[in-house]
């Protein structure tokens, strides 16, 4: 039986993600894929699959979605609301949804950008080099409600139900940054006082970018001459004429003229990106040699992720039409049940 | 971290955790240009382990390296020999690079401004057209948006600073000039550049192949068209340009 997410409500914000485009820098197309890649990684990481399979990326809005076929879901990053069929469904975690369930999905506030990755990816034919909308370049676009996304077949049916506890990265905090080709550009004293600015994630923001608000005078460098323009790549500390800094996010420009302070370490920007608007934010330079120590490539990550996760216990009574998926949707078996191979009895 | 930016060329600085940036110039001009081209494809052809990919901006190449499977120090190495290698700036241009022909129609409803860029390069709105069809402009760089050349560079008269605000919108296939360079708009935008003319030419094509037309290094003609002609041209394949291969 085919298994597909059929979107029955979205907005501009859900798209399909994965981890990007690559070689298309010299096209001037930038990587794109999930804004928030820890979040794919850990998705991957509960479903026990690869981390390049694509997902759905939800932000702005609530989101409906009927499944065809039983359907292993991982919901992950920005934490939503979530129920299947009005029973609730704990976040950073996977289940088990049978044939036809409606699961609901709404913005808690927290963070930006949630995913919901199923068993198998989603399995649309690549356009330029991957299957992620890049909003900026008007490459593919949001998921139009109706849509039927098909599922890869699921490499491992028999997984069970578990949940992780997910990196925080939703309250801001300190984001290390590397010095760059253009950090000198600014005097020692600016940079001293970029780094001791307490900044705060505004509203606007998107995949392009972040915007930071600071009190106080904005940021300039020695030469304030239009610079040539130059490569830019995601997590650039951009100033931008009027003084003001922006963290560039995946979908950002290939080729920019403004000065640059630096560049956020790969591992850090998702907690620029999902930083919760007025989370506060500040910027400190590491070495080179520190920003490679805690650099996880997506599998890497999804692999020590997995390592983390925990069974998840359900309460049978939380699930009333279990009999009745398991006769119609004949993908689970007993064994699949979610709570029996947790190793723990119901209450 | 310095006062005074080091302004010795040819550079080579990491950009972020998994880049490396060679710079050949802080202004443009043809050499850094020529620099930055002929060291891509050198890089490209080295196929040192471990790289994901290279680019080049318009005095600059980029390298991106997956940092599980590359040395960052011993790739740098790598560059500074093939940089001291030879004077780039003085390197053949890349093979396998086309002229284009463009049918353009520069001037009057479809190029609003080049009357007024005409008369700051000081010169008539005919001679303007006259000199801008005759220019083999180069690909010096795609980028900001997909598919998006700069192109350069025109005589000296044209360059024009670009205008303060960005109230110009312009359409898909515009063409646009400023700073002794034009740029082909792959989608509507906003730009401060000077609007000067419109083709029928797609420099991204999501469902094409190639998406991208265009490559670096490329040489492009606009070739004066009327304003008659541009609907039929919209129908034609490549909005009517032509490509022949560059010895």
């Amino acid at each position: 039986m085919s298994r597909a997410l059929i979107l029955r409500r979205g907005g501009p914000g859900v798209t399909v993600q994965d981890l990007g485009r690559v070689g298309f820098l010299a096209s001037g197309l930038s990587r794109g894929g999930a804004a928030d890649v820890a979040a794919l990684a850990e998705g991957a990481a509960l479903l026990g699959q690869s981390p390049e399979l694509a997902a759905l990326e939800m932000t702005g809005s609530a989101v409906e979605i009927e499944t065809e076929g039983a359907v292993w879901v991982a919901l992950t990053g920005a934490p939503m609301a979530a129920t299947a069929d009005g029973e609730r469904l704990a976040w950073s975690a996977c289940h088990l949804l049978g044939p036809g369930a409606w699961l609901r999905l709404t913005p808690s506030g927290r963070g930006h950008y949630g995913y919901l990755s199923a068993a198998g990816g989603i399995d649309l034919p690549q356009v330029v080099g991957g299957r992620g909308a890049h909003l900026a370049a008007g490459l593919l676009g949001p998921v139009e409600p109706g849509s039927i996304l098909p599922l890869g077949a699921d490499p491992l049916p028999g997984r069970t139900a578990r949940r992780l506890v997910p990196a925080e990265r939703f309250s801001g905090g300190t984001i290390r940054l590397l010095a760059g080709p253009q950090t000198a550009l600014f005097s020692d004293a600016e940079i001293a006082r970029f780094c001791a600015t307490d900044f705060k994630r505004t509203a606007w923001g998107n995949r392009q970018g972040v915007r930071l608000h600071h009190d106080g005078e904005g940021f300039a460098p020695l030469d304030g001459r239009s610079l040539l323009s130059e490569t830019v790549v995601p997590g650039d500390v951009q100033i931008a004429g009027d003084g003001v800094p922006y963290v560039l996010g995946c979908e950002c420009q290939t080729i920019g003229g403004y000065p640059r302070v630096g560049t956020v370490l790969p591992q850090d920007l998702p907690r620029v990106m999902q930083a919760t608007t007025g989370a506060p934010l500040r910027f400190a330079f590491v070495t080179p040699q520190a920003a490679r120590a805690d650099y996880r490539t997506p599998a890497q990550l999804a692999r020590e992720v997995a390592a983390r996760a925990e069974p998840l216990i359900r309460d049978p009574r939380d699930i009333p039409d279990l009999l009745a998926y398991q006769l119609v949707g004949g993908a689970v078996t007993g064994e699949d049940l979610p709570w029996e191979q947790t190793g723990e009895d119901g209450p | 971290m310095t006062a005074t930016p080091p302004q010795v060329f040819p550079r080579i600085g990491a950009l972020g955790l998994d880049g490396i940036l060679v710079q050949f110039a802080a202004r443009l001009s043809e050499p850094a240009n020529r620099a930055a081209l002929a060291f891509r494809a050198a890089v490209d052809a080295a196929a040192f382990p471990g790289v994901a990919e290279i680019s080049s901006s318009l005095a600059g190449t980029y390298l991106r390296f997956d940092p599980d499977a590359a040395d960052p120090a011993s790739l740098t190495d790598g560059l500074r020999a093939l940089l001291d290698s030879r004077d780039w700036y003085r390197a053949p241009l890349p093979h396998n690079r086309r002229l284009w022909r463009i049918p353009t129609v520069l001037g009057g409803d479809h190029g609003p401004q080049l009357e007024l860029a005409a008369s700051l390069a000081g010169i008539s709105t005919a001679e303007a057209v006259a000199e801008i069809a005759a220019c083999r402009l180069r690909v010096m760089a795609i980028g900001f948006a997909p598919g998006q050349p700069y192109l350069g560079e025109l005589p000296d008269r044209w360059n024009l600073p670009r205008q303060s605000d960005l109230k110009t919108r312009v359409p898909p296939g515009a063409v646009a000039l400023a700073v002794r360079q034009c740029v082909l708009f792959p989608a509507e935008s906003a730009t401060g550049w000077y609007h000067i003319g419109q083709t029928a030419f797609r420099c991204f094509r999501p469902t094409g192949d190639p998406a991208f037309p265009l490559s670096p290094g490329d040489e492009i003609v606009f070739d004066p068209v009327a304003p008659k002609d541009l609907e039929a041209l919209a129908s034609a394949p490549a909005g009517g340009a032509t490509a022949e291969p560059l010895a």
